[in-house]
């Protein structure tokens, strides 16, 4: 039942609105709303209950295990919520003056060293609001430094066919063309497509290493030196930063520009879809372009780095600073995992994940990728058993459901047929795994008994599988008053 | 180790089973010359008891001023309810709902707030949530773009009253698409933009006409006769509005003869704490005509296989996933989150408690404005019907008197001279629902003393009556 539904004409929570009614004389009548907007009218019970009942209906992370490829799903600590909604720091207003901002400017400033280093770049701006606008700063800092140098010739961007959707999305946003580069038998980028198509026109490549193949491209040093020398760019898409954190750089991989996915790699919650956080970092050339406000030290003062500042920077991509209650988030845990914590992520999740992928593997199910170590995630085919047996990727995500776990990613990336992108992040135990792994190889005998079945499912959620097409069709996006 | 579950029995097992000597011949594919061995720079770990130390003292440290800042982020009450549902696991630790039947909550939820912001704003349809308010405005720039097949030209009329961090935003996002922005200039005496300076552009190819409601000084704008000068000549009309604010002022839909096409503006008033500026969440509505031109995600309502209600996402070949490179944009969240407490919000003020709260902005600042105009040589600079923020011109260096003020715990406003040096020594105040009588007495106190020593006016402190 929707909220609307339980809605009663003159019904509403007075304790949350102030007592008297202030006087509206002086507004006139013309500027004013004819009829009052129809929302809920519902008591302050009502509307706890309704929305205390609905998140009973979400599968998350604190309540199911959650493997969803490329999007690490790790354990959010409660911590990180509590700390950076303390009072002195949840009411600051963004205008507020450096006075009395120290102490969250300290927080800003040492979360953009931390991430420096981790990622062994020259300098971090934490402003981009999320993942891809993370991209749309880096691509958009690429295309300021060869403008900057006259060059502008450079109209186009390489990414792999294996990338991200966000990467030729953006290249578009950023003014740039986009060309695929395919991706060889073993997993790795295509060296000699690569060196066939760059030139230049080149102005960058946008690559996910890991990629999302779960595999780690071991000649991306070679990569970095043939788009180098043709005058290009390397935009590192950090998704996959989980993989590798505290193991290897960016920065040392020959990379010029990163994004990080602060949701991802340093824990901040995904909170149904947002919001993340995307800081960027660079090398030594792009360090003027860098998206502000941005914070610095004299001393022990700390100040923000404007437009004024920074005549050529890209500038500001969000009305203030940023998700900044994310990023505090994040500079909690970054603090808690300290130097010794981070590559440990980085371990216990490829641990994870290739223990995860031998066992499928020895149950009967196809690595995309079988000649190749996993990284943090790892990617299975089930197009044998769509074609024996009539019972696909989606099939067999919707029957996870019915065994307490989210399904893994599906259908990305899209290159391999029938796939499940199963990412398991270091925060699970072993038994965590062997449970899912126990549910995988019950799916499959029932695809092989009962098929029909596992077409069906789920079958113990709120709803069954749901029509998209009907939806699509029959566009519904908002009750109506009068609508049932 | 912190957030790590595994025994050390439990890695042997584990390795075993892969058939690796150790945790590092995992890593055996990386080039050796890329492996790294220290992290110098990064502290070592704290515990949770360590980094709350810290965090409260850091949080101490700033304070909590009294805060008569507005400019595009308001300090409203949230009622309690709001954020410790929000903040429930199954909200706060779940992703974007590709699950549709494991996300019934979120999903519902959403198709929730698309109702609200729908019937909030007059507009036909909603998405699910966009960055911010900036953000969200240029993306409807680009909507617009893409949306009006009449326009060849890639020209925006965008106000000097739009909030100028909005308009260094689109710039700064659309600037690679060769889109163009037309500034038009406001009226020095109602510091609105007459209609009348549209007159120049009579006849002129533009994609679209930004109208922002209040504008960023606060000041009601001439929407319907702005919104039929749009459409008269071809242009699409963009609403940027305060959606508290239309509680009380005629919604975009309504907007003249036809309606704004689409509308956008920043959500922060519906149940974000201030946060630094963030996260808060940007929406988009638009007339159905629109929908598939809208960027971000969108909920619709359908059936399961029995027929039963569900909600999914929807119209997903517009997304980046999709479409890739010919996506409506890059953009792949929504601000879940935010937008879960801007339902919850929405639903517990329901549209009383919105006007309430929004009558109580709009007669606070009438107080404030009056306690402070009392001051000698503290002038409102525009004459025009204002919602709850209003431009003061002060008679002593704006930026001095700004810090004095916060030294005296009061954020007194923000200074309009890095904008709008055209203003002269002038701030721009904003009283919310929160401030009382008492506040704003002992605001206009400070402030007459702060002026008196500054040497601004050489009057008593008194102020006059």
């Amino acid at each position: 039942m929707l909220i609307f539904e339980q809605s009663k004409s003159g019904r509403y929570a007075p304790a949350q609105s102030p007592l008297d009614k202030a006087d509206l004389s002086s507004l006139p009548e013309q500027f004013r709303r004819k009829r009052s907007a129809a929302l809920p009218e519902v008591s302050e019970m009502q509307a706890v209950r309704h929305y205390t009942r609905l998140s009973r209906k979400n599968f998350s992370i604190d309540t199911q295990f959650y493997p969803l490829g490329s999007c690490t799903m790790k354990y959010n600590p409660r911590a990180c919520n509590s700390l950076a909604s303390l009072p002195g720091l949840v009411s600051r207003h963004p205008e507020a003056p450096e006075s009395h901002s120290q102490g969250f400017m300290a927080c800003m400033y040492e979360l953009q060293e931390m991430l420096r280093e981790v990622t062994g770049m020259k300098a971090v701006s934490l402003s981009p609001a999320a993942g891809a606008q993370g991209e749309f700063a880096g691509v958009a800092m690429i295309r300021a430094y060869h403008e900057a140098r006259g060059d502008s010739a450079r109209c186009e961007i390489l990414a792999p066919d294996a990338a991200h959707g966000t990467n030729p999305a953006t290249a578009v946003m950023c003014g740039y063309k986009v060309r695929e580069i395919p991706t060889g038998p073993d997993g790795d980028v295509d060296l000699e497509a690569l060196k066939a198509v760059v030139g230049p026109q080149t102005a960058g490549i946008m690559l996910t290493n890991p990629s999302t193949l779960g595999v780690f491209d071991r000649k991306i040093e070679a990569i970095a030196k043939t788009v180098h020398e043709a005058g290009g760019l390397l935009y590192y898409d950090g998704a996959n930063l989980n993989a590798i954190l505290g193991k290897v750089r960016p920065g040392t991989m020959g990379f010029d520009v990163i994004h990080m996915n602060l949701h991802k790699t340093f824990s901040t919650p995904h909170g149904g879809g947002g919001p993340g956080a995307g800081p960027v970092g660079v090398s030594e050339r792009l360090v003027p372009y860098l998206p502000v406000p941005m914070v610095t030290r004299d001393g022990d003062h700390y100040r923000w780095l404007t437009e004024q500042d920074c005549p050529e920077s890209i500038g500001r991509l969000t009305a203030f600073a940023g998700n900044a209650g994310v990023l505090l988030r994040a500079y909690v845990y970054a603090r808690m995992l300290g130097r010794e914590g981070m590559p440990r992520v980085a371990e216990f999740s490829t641990l994870n994940a290739n223990y995860m992928l031998k066992q499928l593997q020895s149950i009967g199910f196809q690595a995309a990728y079988p000649q190749r170590r996993a990284t943090h995630e790892f990617i299975i085919t089930l197009k044998k058993q769509a074609r024996e047996l009539g019972v696909n990727t989606m099939d067999f995500a919707k029957r996870l459901l019915d065994y307490g776990f989210h399904a893994p990613t599906t259908y990305f990336p899209l290159l391999v047929p029938e796939c499940l992108l199963i990412e398991p992040t270091e925060t699970e135990d072993k038994a965590t795994l062997d449970g899912f792994i126990d549910a995988m190889g019950r799916i499959l005998e029932e695809a092989k008994e009962d098929p029909e079945m596992v077409k069906g499912a789920p079958y113990t959620l709120p709803v069954k599988r749901l029509d998209d097409v009907k939806a699509a069709r029959e566009l519904d996006l908002a009750w109506r008053p009068g609508s049932n | 180790m912190p957030f790590i579950p595994h025994t050390e029995q439990e890695v042997q097992e584990m390795l075993a089973a892969i058939g690796a000597a150790s945790i590092d011949d995992l890593f055996d594919e990386i080039p050796a010359s890329l492996r790294l061995s220290q992290l110098d720079a990064i502290p070592s770990a704290l515990s949770e008891m360590e980094i709350e130390h810290l965090m409260n003292k850091r949080a101490l440290q700033d304070g909590q001023p009294v805060c008569f800042l507005g400019a595009g982020a308001y300090d409203h009450h949230i009622p309690a309810a709001v954020w410790q549902i929000t903040t429930r696991g199954e909200y706060y630790t779940a992703y974007t709902p590709y699950q549709a039947e494991a996300s019934q909550g979120t999903l519902q939820l959403l198709y929730e707030f698309q109702s609200m912001m729908v019937a909030l704003t007059g507009m036909d349809v909603s998405n699910a949530s966009l960055y911010d308010g900036a953000s969200a405005l240029a993306e409807a720039v680009l909507m617009a773009v893409r949306a009006n097949r009449k326009s060849k030209s890639k020209r925006i009329l965008m106000p000097r009253t739009v909030h100028p961090a909005y308009r260094r935003v689109v710039r700064n996002i659309v600037k690679n698409q060769q889109i163009e922005l037309v500034e038009l200039p406001f009226d020095p005496h109602g510091g609105h933009t007459d209609p009348a300076v549209l007159e120049q552009y009579q006849g002129e190819d533009f994609a679209a006409l930004v109208i922002p409601q209040p504008n960023f000084f606060g000041v009601l704008e001439e929407v319907d006769a702005l919104t039929d000068w749009a459409h008269a000549n071809g242009a699409l009309a963009i609403g940027v509005v305060n959606p508290l604010a239309l509680a009380l002022l005629t919604p975009p839909g309504e907007w003249g003869e036809q309606g704004a096409d689409i509308c956008c503006g920043e959500g922060q008033p519906l149940g974000a704490p201030l946060s630094s500026g963030g996260p808060y969440f940007g929406f988009l509505c638009c007339k159905q005509a629109q929908v598939r031109q809208m960027p971000g995600r969108i909920i619709g309502r359908t059936e399961d296989l029995d027929g039963k209600v569900g909600y999914t996402l929807t119209l997903q070949a517009r997304e980046q996933h999709i479409r890739r490179s010919k996506a409506t944009s890059n953009i792949c969240t929504n601000q879940g989150l935010m937008v879960t407490a801007a339902t919850i919000h929405m639903a517990l003020l329901g549209s009383e408690g919105l006007e309430r709260a929004a009558a109580a902005c709009f007669g606070n600042t009438g107080k404030l404005v009056d306690a402070l105009g009392a001051i000698p040589g503290v002038t409102p600079l525009f004459d025009r019907p204002a919602f709850h923020e209003r431009v003061l011109r002060l008679p002593a260096p704006a930026g001095s008197v700004l810090r004095s003020l916060a030294a005296h715990n009061v954020l007194g406003g923000l200074d309009m001279s890095r904008d709008y040096p055209e203003l002269g020594d002038a701030i721009l105040v904003c009283a919310t629902e929160k401030r009382t009588e008492d506040e704003i007495a002992a605001y206009a106190e400070k402030l007459a003393r702060v002026i008196q020593l500054q040497g601004g006016v050489t009057c008593g402190l008194v102020p006059k009556e």
